[in-house]
């Protein structure tokens, strides 16, 4: 039995358009309004990004929101506190995504606390590794009914995707190509392989492709044989050019 | 068929002791490798391999070549006589300032280009702070005819302006780091994501005893010829191999690391390490991490930093390039909290102070880094007959403005 949103969302037969936005982006309070306008408009699923002083897998775009978010005042405290009633509005799938130093010095175990308090499904944490996971902290994950999701990339060995497999839940977050967040992708014959070689290992969890989707072209490609896609620094672009009610228009370009 | 006899690799000591890298990379709590999974290949060929490498014996044979002809190692153990008539005890200085390119740098960048060869990798990349690990690697760059991309705060460009230009002729590109506090943390962070973009021809040459395993342990081994070396030199000059005290400037502990290292395991020993206070350890502008520090995760390892109580990791302070890292490595983090290890902290004045000393006294101009190390004999006192050894990690020609400012020469 599983009340987790992620399983739930992605039980139903349609494609997954999930969107990541650094939370204190672009000013403080922005974080519930962002939102709401994300699951009005139709998105399947939100990752919220958790500012870090030092983002190493983030390109230029995801690390300057993060800066400005923490010159904002944002930190793990007052983001739980904005989303504290956050599931009398927002039904979606919500995870967290953020490194591991922060949720350390916050307590990890307070930290799911706060999570399954809050709704959060699941979390994506780049540079906790699988391994330290297992043996530290995924007894403790599943306690309060959070999924961990890991990322894979072109470079991971069949044999290591298939252990990632096998402590996963929820999706696994393909990572497009060799490269940090926000990089200007088109998709190649390198990532058609790449894609099809993973749907060819038929993996317990569904896969949902990140890094490089930008628009409804990229979108497409992603989720042929994938479950879904992730848009990250498009996103963050488009809010602050537009603002808030620049997001309508930017998902329905999507799909 | 006979089976090659095992070699033992570079830096191994008889025996294993709770100071030496665990199988899993850790020095009590301290070390792993926290990395995002798209590092994780680069890593984990580099930790399957690293140690095989280091005990061929044809590339042992090259290292201990290079270092001998082009280093020009074995660095002297100078007695400091008018220093040591001055404080007291017996003082030593191990000239690393007389290496090649003017540090002990040198020792690890020239480890890490041959290891980056063998793994068959073309194009290297390093992060640098004032510009010395810069400087070294460009250097074994252009040794070995490899592309070398240098990051460097944009800050750090700004204020290290001769390294800079020093890199260009040894043709390496410096590439400035735009992001967060445009200094060494940032440029190490553009470093990795270099590594993360450039996954199968890039080696990654980290310059300090820091980083996801098996960098700390890497680092510390190629390092460790400078203890090595104090070993056979005191047992010359006095008859003994273990002198009372070891010391060593801290930033991120490379030159620390291979100072102590073949002492790490003999309690009789004494092990110190100096860290920069900057302008006093409460002053708000400090690079004292085991004092202001505390546990988290920076640059891939689990070790002591200073941070915010949210986790966002701080800009420390020293007038020192070299000590201003926000970390230090995850063997002296070990070292600190287990007490094998006592740790100074030392000011910008205080450090000035004995750097100008050292010129007087013994005709030898420190770098600012290495002028912390020497300025604990002020405030110290040593038994007459104690034997200290102070690692001169580093000349101070790149700091002749600091001192020209400080000093009003």
């Amino acid at each position: 039995m599983t009340t987790n949103r992620i399983h739930q969302k992605l039980q139903e037969d349609k494609k997954i358009l999930s969107i990541y936005f650094t939370a204190g982006y672009p000013d403080l309070e922005d974080t519930v309004p962002i939102l709401e306008k994300l699951q009005e408009s139709g998105v399947d699923m939100v990752e919220i990004g958790l500012p870090f002083s030092d983002p190493l897998a983030d390109g230029p775009t995801i690390q300057e929101s993060s800066t400005r978010a923490l010159k904002n005042g944002m930190t793990t405290t007052k983001l739980f506190d904005q989303l504290k009633n956050v599931r009398d509005k927002i039904h979606i799938p919500l995870i967290l995504m953020g490194y591991f130093n922060p949720m350390m010095q916050y307590g990890v175990e307070r930290f799911c606390v706060q999570c399954a308090e809050t709704g959060i499904d699941g979390l994506i944490i780049p540079d906790l590794p699988v391994d330290v996971y297992e043996e530290e902290y995924k007894d403790m994950f599943e306690r309060y009914s959070l999924f961990n999701i890991f990322l894979i990339t072109p470079q991971t060995p069949d044999e290591r995707i298939r252990f990632i497999d096998s402590v996963s839940d929820g999706f696994i977050y393909m990572v497009s190509s060799a490269s940090v967040t926000g990089a200007k992708n088109t998709f190649g014959d390198v990532q058609k392989q790449y894609f099809e070689r993973i749907h060819a290992l038929h993996l317990k969890n569904p896969q949902v492709v990140g890094f490089g989707i930008s628009n409804a072209e990229t979108y497409k490609a992603a989720t042929k044989l994938a479950r879904g896609a992730i848009i990250g620094s498009a996103f963050i672009k488009t809010i602050s050019e537009k603002g808030i009610e620049g997001i309508p228009e930017f998902i329905k370009g999507i799909r | 068929m006979s089976t090659p006899v095992k070699m033992a690799p570079i830096g191994a000591i008889p025996g294993s002791g709770p100071y030496h890298v665990s199988e899993k990379g850790y020095y009590g709590e301290f070390g792993g490798a926290f990395i995002p999974e798209m590092l994780y290949p680069n890593v984990e060929e580099l930790r399957q391999k690293y140690l095989e490498v280091m005990s061929d014996p044809s590339f042992k044979e090259e290292f201990n070549q290079l270092l001998k002809d082009y280093v020009g190692r074995p660095s002297p153990l100078y007695f400091a006589k008018r220093m040591s008539e001055k404080y007291g005890p017996r003082i030593y200085l191990k000239r690393e300032d007389l290496n090649h390119t003017g540090a002990h740098k040198i020792n690890n960048t020239i480890g890490q280009i041959l290891m980056a060869k063998r793994l068959g990798k073309t194009r290297i990349i390093a992060e640098t702070g004032a510009g010395q690990h810069g400087v070294a690697t460009a250097t074994v760059c252009a040794l070995m005819g490899m592309q070398c991309i240098v990051y460097m705060g944009e800050i750090d460009i700004a204020r290290q302006a001769p390294n800079v230009a020093r890199m260009k002729m040894l043709g390496a590109e410096v590439r400035p780091a735009l992001s967060g506090s445009r200094t060494l943390k940032d440029a190490t962070n553009e470093a990795i994501r270099d590594w993360i973009n450039n996954p199968v021809d890039t080696h990654y040459i980290i310059g300090s005893a820091i980083g996801p395993h098996p960098y700390p342990d890497m680092v510390t081994r190629f390092q460790s010829v400078i203890s090595e070396e104090i070993k056979y030199q005191l047992k010359e000059k006095e008859g003994r191999e273990n002198p009372d005290y070891v010391v060593a400037c801290i930033g991120g502990g490379s030159n620390a690391a291979g100072t102590f290292y073949h002492f790490l395991h003999n309690e009789d020993v004494g092990i110190i390490a100096v860290e920069a206070a900057g302008k006093g350890i409460d002053s708000g502008e400090s690079a004292a991490t085991s004092v202001l520090g505390h546990k988290g995760i920076i640059h891939g390892c689990k070790t002591l930093l200073m941070q915010t109580d949210d986790g966002q990791i701080t800009e420390p302070y020293s007038i020192s390039a070299g000590l201003d890292y926000p970390g230090v490595g995850p063997m002296h983090a070990y070292l600190h909290t287990s007490g094998r290890a006592e740790f100074k902290a030392i000011t910008d004045d205080e450090a000035m102070k004995a750097g100008l000393e050292l010129c007087k006294l013994e005709g030898i101009i420190p770098a600012i880094e290495t002028s912390h190390a020497l300025a604990i004999f002020e405030n110290n006192t040593f038994k007459p007959d104690d034997i200290i050894v102070v690692a001169l990690s580093g000349r101070g020609d790149k700091d002749l403005n600091t001192y020209i400012d400080h000093f009003g020469l």
